[in-house]
């Protein structure tokens, strides 16, 4: 029986390879999988992820910005998403 | 620290602007906090009550106490000057003058009562929120309502203290928008001793902790809203010597003493490219408060500005 992991990074910019700045762990195993490193962050960015046998699910597109709002700061922009399965 | 008058100074304006919170350590004098925590315990039933009642729950049903009958809270719209009268501790805590000028500072001098609430966590609990934004997403209304956070017993490292980010208040989100994010560099649990009071700007990301250790966890949090604008009411000293003009230029010359340096100080979490747009909040943020509507940092309003303004004189 397999189970997933989902893995979040936001990184500092577009590319794979920028800066962890923030991330989320979302575990299917119910802590019977393995956990990530014990480390802040868990990887240093997102290649460091690929490199753990994480899979790459999703990446950031590149956006145009709407005419008004060029220049305001939302919400975390370059969000990742990785997932691996477990067996258990 | 504070001028002589208790009102802020700019650096510490600077520093709020930045940063979207002022922390001071151990404001209130331990008398004080001993008689506000025992209001607080009144208080609780009260506001866990009303707000369960108000989702159309029954507070009896959830075994919640209940709450003394002479205990009284202010209205949403009250001046603050009007809220907890004497004999209150609560009341006393807000209207010492170190407390009161941090508050006129930011939000002049008798801004109005928004809400407040008291937020306890028992000993060995385990809830805990999302992070979150209070309230809903804002508009691009530069003017911001404080939020004082109060704690008037110990928080010890590890206890779970506030969590919040440093420089999260000007990214305009919905409320629960922001709970995806479990971990951010550069976040902070607050821990701090007795009578520790924290001003955040409204935007301010923030979530209560799960609270792992053997003492009860108490912290009174209210809102308050400005009736003025919100432009240089705090203490005028440094001024002069700190707000910059908009040729405060990393890229051409750049002050090491100015208002703009410390706004140009960004936290772990925010990196790259991305923190030139926060940059820009914060620039838009001073401009309101300091009523100068030229302030720049780093140049990235002034050019494009002067290039509009240049096509409109054709």
């Amino acid at each position: 029986m397999h189970r997933q992991q989902v893995l979040y990074l936001w990184l500092a910019e577009g590319a794979l390879d920028t800066g962890t700045i923030a991330w989320a762990f979302h575990d299917g195993t119910k802590g019977t999988g393995p956990g990530l490193p014990d480390c802040e962050p868990p990887f240093a960015n997102g290649v460091a992820a690929l490199e753990d046998g994480w899979f790459l699910l999703q990446s950031p597109a590149p956006y145009v910005t709407q005419p008004g709002a060029e220049h305001g700061a939302s919400y975390l922009p370059n969000e990742f998403v990785f997932v691996r399965s477990i067996e258990i | 620290m504070p001028a002589k008058d208790h009102r802020l100074t700019t650096a510490e304006m600077a520093e709020f602007v930045a940063n979207g919170y002022l922390r001071f350590d151990a404001l209130v004098p331990d008398v004080l906090n001993q008689q506000a925590l025992a209001e607080l315990r009144d208080l609780y039933p009260l506001k866990l009550g009303n707000a369960v009642k108000a989702t159309g729950l029954n507070p009896d049903e959830l075994g919640i106490t209940k709450a003394k009958q002479d205990v009284q809270t202010p209205e949403s719209l009250t001046p603050l000057s009007e809220c907890y009268p004497p004999p209150s501790a609560i009341g006393e805590m807000l209207r010492l003058p170190q407390v009161h000028g941090i508050i006129e500072s930011l939000a002049g001098t008798d801004p109005l009562f928004d809400h407040d609430f008291v937020h306890f966590i028992g000993a060995n609990s385990p809830t805990g929120q999302h992070l979150h934004v209070d309230a809903v997403v804002d508009n691009r209304d530069p003017s911001f309502d404080i939020q004082l956070f109060y704690y008037p017993s110990e928080v010890k490292p590890g206890a779970g203290g506030t969590r919040f980010i440093p420089g999260s208040h000007l990214r305009f989100t919905r409320a629960e928008g922001v709970s995806r994010y479990q971990k951010i560099l550069g976040e902070q649990h607050y821990h701090g001793s007795a009578g520790t009071v924290l001003i955040f700007h409204h935007g301010l990301w923030h979530a209560g902790q799960p609270n792992p250790s053997p003492e009860d966890r108490w912290m009174y949090k209210i809102r308050l809203n400005p009736t003025v604008p919100q432009i240089r009411l705090w203490n005028q000293d440094d001024f002069g010597a700190l707000h910059n003009d908009p040729r405060d230029h990393t890229f051409a010359h750049a002050r090491t003493d100015s208002v703009a340096q410390k706004l140009r100080k960004m936290q772990p979490w925010q990196k790259g490219h991305e923190a030139r747009y926060e940059q820009m909040e914060r620039a838009k943020l001073w401009r309101y408060l300091s009523g100068d509507q030229d302030f720049d940092v780093d140049y990235y309003h002034t050019r494009m500005e002067r290039r509009t303004r240049a096509n409109q004189e054709l």
